[in-house]
């Protein structure tokens, strides 16, 4: 197995708060990563730091190494716009384009890198539709506007987007909170296929479902990672008392 | 208020301050609703004795004559179109421009004084940007509007474009040369005009490009968007509705403002034919000639101006309204 995401040593401060300190983290190719811990524990700092987001954020810093399939992507000379086609993200609440059909939705990304040619663009398209379970929904809707499907389809058409791209990694920031039980399920089960065709790093704060769809899991706390591997031993043998309090429940 | 609170809850009691309050409020709207009205009856009353004498051709009329009283109010009608479309054209980029260096571009520390100062652009009196126009800008004008009378060749252009006036007609290449060198006219007008509207499109431009969501951007950021990228597919589509209510806010104000413009526009009814002669638009007309009109169909043709300025924000606040409604995405109405 190679990796095809390497965190090494990754510091992350905001002005002078240490939100993340020295974490470590592989993810294999095709495997689904769940990243756990209390609200407020760095999770999802973390997530961000892997496609270049806290870029955005003025006075965030990110130190250490992350390298996505050898290439270090905070390297001298990389270009972060360039970079992020590499790398999809989905968020926590579903956020389609308003203005755009749930066809342009989806090849929004591709539209970003110049693709024109409308055969192409309806080939990806039914292709990543597929690919988040949508298609069938949606394939008699494609110009109608993405806000107007449920909301568990929105996160899937935002599935589509990211899926789109082709990216080496998929980050999916608590993707299914926002969402009933029926379309959590629907996600959870489209994420074993996902993992086929790419490498998803998912930050949850659900228990179970980290324990139902993830193949490693890693344990925040406070910006450390305290404990990290494979999902079941996280939560059958973990090595951490911490861990251990926190997946039966005793904190979090 | 305090007698009531001091009174154990009873559900009669209750009831019946519910019923006198929202009696209150029904009478105090319909105070608004009656004005509304009352204002319309009574302009259309006395724009009467025009209405019936010209009928349409008051607006189809180019002649405004109090001298014979002949009253067309085509020219008028024209330089309030004229002066707001064009204003409007100049502003609204510059505003779309300036709320977007607030919002996305500017250092922290500049946007708030920037923004400020936008936003007080719209605190100036009228009166104040009148005599800047005339007193500043209008000297400057007239130093450019000379060469036309100095410079030979110039002057040749404008012997011929005088030849094509005063016959009444213009050519493209005329209407933008000037007709005298005082500075005052048309163009002036919509100068300053163009400043006075450009706050309320900025910073309501400000406002909804600053309400657009972060995730909106940020999933367009994540798909591999530049920053230009993120502002024009993902911040202006979302923001689109909310800045077209901002243009048309603008376009109500320049339809109706009066003193800025009735002291720099000349107060000409000629046909127009030159981008800087003298001219009018209804609003102008109004403040030059209401305290003058004796005679009974010249001041009745004044207020049958008013009377279509209003109908014509009437008309204008419908449009923006549809224009908004059509414009807003499903989802984040």
């Amino acid at each position: 197995m190679t990796p095809i995401l390497v965190a090494k040593d990754v510091d992350i401060f905001y002005g002078d708060f240490h939100a993340i300190k020295k974490v470590s983290l592989n993810a294999e190719i095709g495997t689904v990563n769940a990243l756990i811990g209390p609200s407020g524990c760095g999770k999802t700092t973390f997530l961000r730091s892997l496609n270049r987001m806290h870029d955005l954020t003025p006075g965030a810093r990110v130190e250490g190494t992350i390298q996505v399939d050898g290439q270090d992507i905070y390297g001298p000379g990389v270009d972060p716009v360039a970079m992020r086609r590499r790398i999809g993200m989905v968020f926590q609440k579903p956020n389609p384009f308003p203005t755009m059909s749930v066809l342009d939705n989806t090849v929004a990304g591709l539209k970003l890198a110049g693709v024109r040619d409308k055969n192409q663009l309806m080939a990806v398209a039914e292709r990543s539709l597929r690919g988040a379970a949508l298609w069938d929904e949606v394939k008699d809707r494609l110009h109608m506007p993405g806000m107007g499907l449920s909301g568990g389809q929105q996160q899937r058409l935002c599935i589509a987007r990211a899926l789109a791209v082709e990216p080496d990694v998929l980050l999916m920031d608590e993707p299914t909170s926002a969402l009933d039980p029926a379309s959590t399920a629907k996600i959870e089960e489209l994420m074993s296929e996902l993992k086929k065709v790419t490498t998803i790093l998912i930050v949850t704060h659900n228990m179970q479902q980290a324990a139902r769809i993830s193949d490693t899991c890693s344990v925040f706390l406070n910006g450390d990672m305290i404990e990290h591997g494979p999902t079941e031993q996280i939560f059958q043998h973990p090595q951490d008392k911490r861990t251990e309090d926190y997946v039966s429940g005793r904190f979090g | 208020m305090s007698q009531a609170t001091k009174r154990p809850p009873g559900r009669g009691l209750s009831s019946r301050s519910d019923d006198v309050f929202r009696t209150v409020i029904i009478g105090l709207s319909l105070v608004i609703a009656l004005i509304f009205i009352l204002s319309i009856y009574q302009l259309a009353t006395v724009s009467w004795p025009t209405l019936s004498t010209f009928g349409l051709d008051f607006y189809t009329g180019r002649t405004w004559d109090p001298v014979n009283d002949v009253y067309g109010a085509f020219s008028m009608i024209i330089g309030t179109l004229v002066t707001s479309l064009i204003a409007l054209a100049i502003s609204v980029p510059l505003a779309i421009a300036s709320a977007l260096f607030i919002a996305e571009y500017s250092p922290k520390w500049l946007a708030g004084p920037v923004g400020y100062l936008i936003e007080l652009l719209a605190a100036v009196p009228s009166v104040v940007y009148g005599l800047w126009a005339l007193v500043v800008i209008a000297p400057k004008l007239a130093e450019w509007q000379l060469t036309y009378f100095t410079d030979p060749a110039k002057l040749e252009t404008y012997s011929a474009c005088q030849e094509l006036w005063l016959q009444g007609t213009s050519s493209f290449q005329c209407f933008f040369v000037p007709s005298a060198a005082d500075g005052r006219g048309l163009a002036l007008a919509t100068l300053i005009l163009t400043v006075m509207i450009l706050p309320y499109t900025a910073s309501v431009a400000r406002d909804v490009i600053n309400l657009v969501p972060r995730d909106q951007r940020e999933a367009m950021y994540a798909l591999g968007a530049t920053k230009w990228e993120v502002i024009s597919k993902a911040v202006l589509p979302y923001a689109r509705a909310g800045i077209m209510g901002g243009v048309l806010l603008a376009l109500g104000r320049a339809l109706g403002e009066t003193l800025a413009v009735a002291m720099v526009i000349g107060d000409s009814q000629a046909p127009l034919t030159s981008l800087w002669q003298n001219f009018s638009t209804m609003a102008s007309v109004i403040a030059n000639q209401f305290g003058d009109a004796q005679q009974e169909l010249h001041r009745s043709s004044v207020l049958a101006l008013g009377l279509t300025l209003f109908f014509m924000s009437v008309i204008v606040n419908v449009l923006a309204r549809i224009v908004i409604k059509r414009l807003t995405p499903e989802g984040i109405k």
